[in-house]
């Protein structure tokens, strides 16, 4: 992790006792909210020419590829904050905000950390990034489990918390923080989107059977795409737990075609999806028949990053995801050839939710006027926003979780690049995946700066 | 329990036995030879899953030409890549050898393996020989952990997919061999492969030490390392030999697990784990004791876990291995065949 060195203290003279005499003087005149300004008003408050911001990803662990995808992400929107590059998305976000130097006038440096896809890790990262390096936000991803613990940290800390790639109802539901913003989407949305997709494709007679990771994401994830597709008619013939460590499915998929169920639901992530996946292929689900019907297999949550490394066997395949690099609005355009020019290929959804969320937090920075976690989060509350590559967007207030459309993909029958692995099948608006905010319980609290 | 359900799970205890019978193995012959307690084992399956992924890149070495009729991603007008092979043999040999890469890398595999373990035991393991068996562990615990990274700094940390060849693809409906209805009794091919080359690498092995003067001499050395010594056999070289043998068996294992699941750098640790539970309860040193216990492990695992079995007992599926190395070693204190003798003061 690197440290930033701070100036060191200066004796004072007579001119600075000179200077300090006048300046009290003048604020000794001017109204009370102005007094506050000398006093820390939140913890880290910047005070030099820079702003610290704390990258939080997984550089170890099975997760660790995507998590370098969010660090170019990263790196990449402090470059366009800076005033760097092409600008990226900053040109399409509708917000004006931000003119490329850096947030309130101060340079944007960072730091980051290694969350190793472990709770405890990913906390002791974020602590030592805001106690020792004087991070003023954290934002990171790609494990509900550790999004959850980084935001309550972050929430005790009295910093904002961005989260990266997180999935599960829990991150803005029961667990929602009023410190903690989610730009990416869950799995309500997932079921909600993908649900009347499988009922136009496989009709609405059907019978699920459904593999689930034993972990929170897993549990959410199974429970939204069984209501809603119970909901059009489906009928759960089993639903059975996966331990989290498990690399070979066979066992559990050797049962699924004598079961009676027609369409196998894989409420896999990373790893455990490409090992269920080409386990259910190669026991030849994908060519199978059952109630007179084909056999079918539908993996909520999708990634290119993990469709690479189940190859073949994705094609076909329906799934949801937040963002994908072959839209064609303007906004993602922008993000694509920024990212793809700097690294060499398209940025993935985590890529992508990243940067947007850096963008935003420096956008409501900018229009508070300080970097008071409180101000910050009364700007991303409620704030509705275009032009970041998921068309209009709401910051909804009562949770902090964003209102966006949600791709519905299929797995490319014949891919053209390495890299062109799925298509978009639908576009759902943000309305269809819209719910009331109470429905997952939690309380955000109050926001806190941390003094 | 319907009978097809049950040999299903006969059928995928076999499979999964297989790549622990195998693993165990070589753990089981260095442990025999040597007395080290290899941690390191598991990454060398691991290794030799990464020989069938760079066979596959060497295979796929390609030339590039762009189209420009069609663009990328950034709209530059696209390459086309064109492997080598294609160019050197023909499309049609070129296409049959990137296909079979996964069987072809074990010509790959055994050279290689062969070499990465000699250089282990010559130039790391044996100078633990006379230490304590936890500094072994250890230092072969920490070796793992630097062959996964560096496997890992090279070829990144997600799954590479690694297909069987197209021949091989889909599945066998066993249960209309044997008069069941379509469709009751279905099982991968590239499964049934590997279970078959499994048998024939076990087979291979045990025929290595029973019918060869040199498998006579590591018998005899396993048995008795002083007499063989005083004999004026330098048995230590022999050992070095079993040791390159024992990493070869795990690295082809690997090679031929890769269209199974797609390997990555962890596959080692997710294995090694097991197999010294597959050794333990097979028996410290016993070659068919490993092999037996594979198999009775990987068939216990998989009826486990069934969705049956786990609504009956929540949490069975992943406590099972573990559960009846207990009640085996309670039974049978030296485990299934072991020795009295071994790894006993």
């Amino acid at each position: 992790m690197s440290k930033k060195k701070t100036p060191p203290m200066s004796a004072w003279n007579r001119r600075d006792v000179l200077k300090a005499g006048a300046a009290s003087g003048v604020i000794a005149g001017a109204p009370m909210f102005f007094s506050r300004a000398h006093a820390a008003d939140y913890i880290n408050e910047p005070t030099g020419k820079t702003v610290t911001l704390g990258f939080n990803v997984p550089q170890s662990g099975a997760y660790a590829d995507e998590g370098a995808d969010e660090l170019r992400a990263y790196q990449l929107a402090v470059e366009h904050l800076n005033g760097g590059g092409d600008g990226g998305m900053m040109n399409t976000f509708s917000s004006k905000a931000l003119k490329g130097n850096g947030i309130l006038g101060r340079k944007v440096e960072y730091v980051t950390g290694d969350t190793q896809t472990k709770p405890d890790a990913a906390r002791a990262s974020a602590r030592s990034m805001i106690e020792k390096d004087g991070a003023i936000m954290i934002t990171g991803g790609s494990s509900s489990g550790v999004a959850v613990a980084v935001q309550a940290l972050c929430q005790e800390a009295g910093v904002i918390f961005m989260a990266g790639l997180t999935h599960s109802n829990d991150t803005t539901g029961k667990d929602k923080k009023a410190n903690g913003f989610r730009h990416f989407f869950n799995s309500y949305m997932s079921g909600a989107a993908l649900a009347p997709i499988l009922g136009e494709n496989y009709g609405t007679d059907r019978k699920a059977y459904h593999l689930t990771a034993d972990y929170n994401w897993g549990y959410t994830t199974e429970e939204a795409v069984k209501t809603s597709t119970e909901a059009m008619g489906w009928e759960t013939v089993a639903a059975v737990k996966t331990p989290l460590s498990q690399t070979d499915f066979s066992s559990y998929v050797a049962p699924v075609q004598a079961s009676g169920a027609d369409v196998l639901i894989l409420n896999h992530y990373g790893a455990n999806m490409v090992n269920s996946l080409t386990s259910a292929v190669q026991f030849g689900l994908r060519a199978a028949q059952a109630n007179g019907k084909n056999f079918e297999i539908v993996v909520p949550l999708y990634s290119r990053l993990m469709a690479k490394g189940a190859g073949e066997n994705v094609k076909g395949i329906f799934g949801s995801t937040n963002w994908h690099w072959s839209l064609q609005d303007e906004g993602s355009q922008a993000f694509v050839k920024s990212f793809g020019e700097k690294y060499g290929f398209p940025p993935s959804q985590a890529a992508h939710t990243t940067y947007v969320q850096t963008l935003l937090y420096a956008d409501a920075c900018e229009r508070a006027g300080t970097h008071n976690p409180c101000g910050v989060g009364a700007a991303l509350e409620g704030f509705e926003f275009d032009g970041l590559g998921n068309g209009k967007t709401l910051y909804r207030a009562e949770d902090h979780q964003c209102f966006k459309d949600v791709l519905v993909v299929k797995g490319k029958e014949n891919p053209t690049s390495e890299f062109d692995l799925l298509e978009i099948v639908e576009v759902t608006p943000a309305s269809k995946v819209t719910y009331d905010a109470s429905i997952f319980g939690g309380e955000l609290g109050t926001c806190n700066p941390g003094v | 329990m319907e009978l097809s359900a049950f040999l299903l799970q006969v059928l995928n205890g076999l499979d999964k036995g297989s790549a622990y019978a195998l693993i165990a193995l070589g753990l089981t012959l260095i442990f025999g030879t040597l007395g080290v307690v290899n941690f390191a084992h598991g990454a060398l399956f691991m290794i030799g899953a990464f020989c069938a992924v760079a066979l596959q890149r060497i295979l796929s070495i390609s030339t590039i030409t762009l189209d420009e009729t069609k663009t990328d991603f950034l709209g530059n007008p696209l390459k086309i890549k064109t492997p080598i092979v294609e160019e050197w043999f023909g499309e049609a040999t070129g296409q049959l050898l990137i296909d079979w890469s996964v069987p072809l890398a074990i010509l790959l595999a055994i050279p290689v393996m062969m070499l990465i373990g000699f250089i282990m035991e010559r130039g790391l393991i044996k100078h633990f020989y006379k230490r304590p068996h936890s500094d072994q562990i250890l230092v072969t615990f920490g070796l793992a952990i630097v062959l996964a990274e560096l496997i890992k700094a090279y070829y990144g940390a997600n799954q590479i997919s690694v297909p069987a060849p197209d021949m091989f693809i889909g599945s066998f409906d066993f249960g209309m061999l044997i008069g069941m209805a379509k469709g009751k009794l279905i099982y991968p091919y590239w499964r049934i492969v590997y279970f078959l080359f499994a048998l024939l690498i076990i087979g291979l092995v045990f025929a290595f030490l029973q019918f060869t003067t040199f498998g006579m001499v590591v018998r005899a050395g396993m048995a008795d390392r002083e007499t063989v010594g005083l004999l004026g056999i330098n048995i230590d070289k022999r050992f070095t030999i079993m040791f390159g043998i024992a990493a070869s068996v795990a690295g082809v294992a690997g090679v031929m697990y890769t269209p199974i699941n797609s390997p990555s750098y962890t596959m080692g640790m997710d294995f090694l784990v097991i197999s010294f539970v597959v050794v333990v309860v097979g028996g410290m040193g016993s070659l068919g004791g490993a092999v037996l216990a594979g198999f009775i492990l990987g068939i216990l695992e998989s009826f486990a876990s069934m969705r049956v079995v786990i609504e009956a007992i929540p949490g069975i599926n992943q406590v099972v291995i573990y559960l009846a190395a207990i009640v085996i070693l309670l039974a049978r204190p030296r485990g299934l065949l072991g020795r009295k003798g071994v790894m006993e003061s």
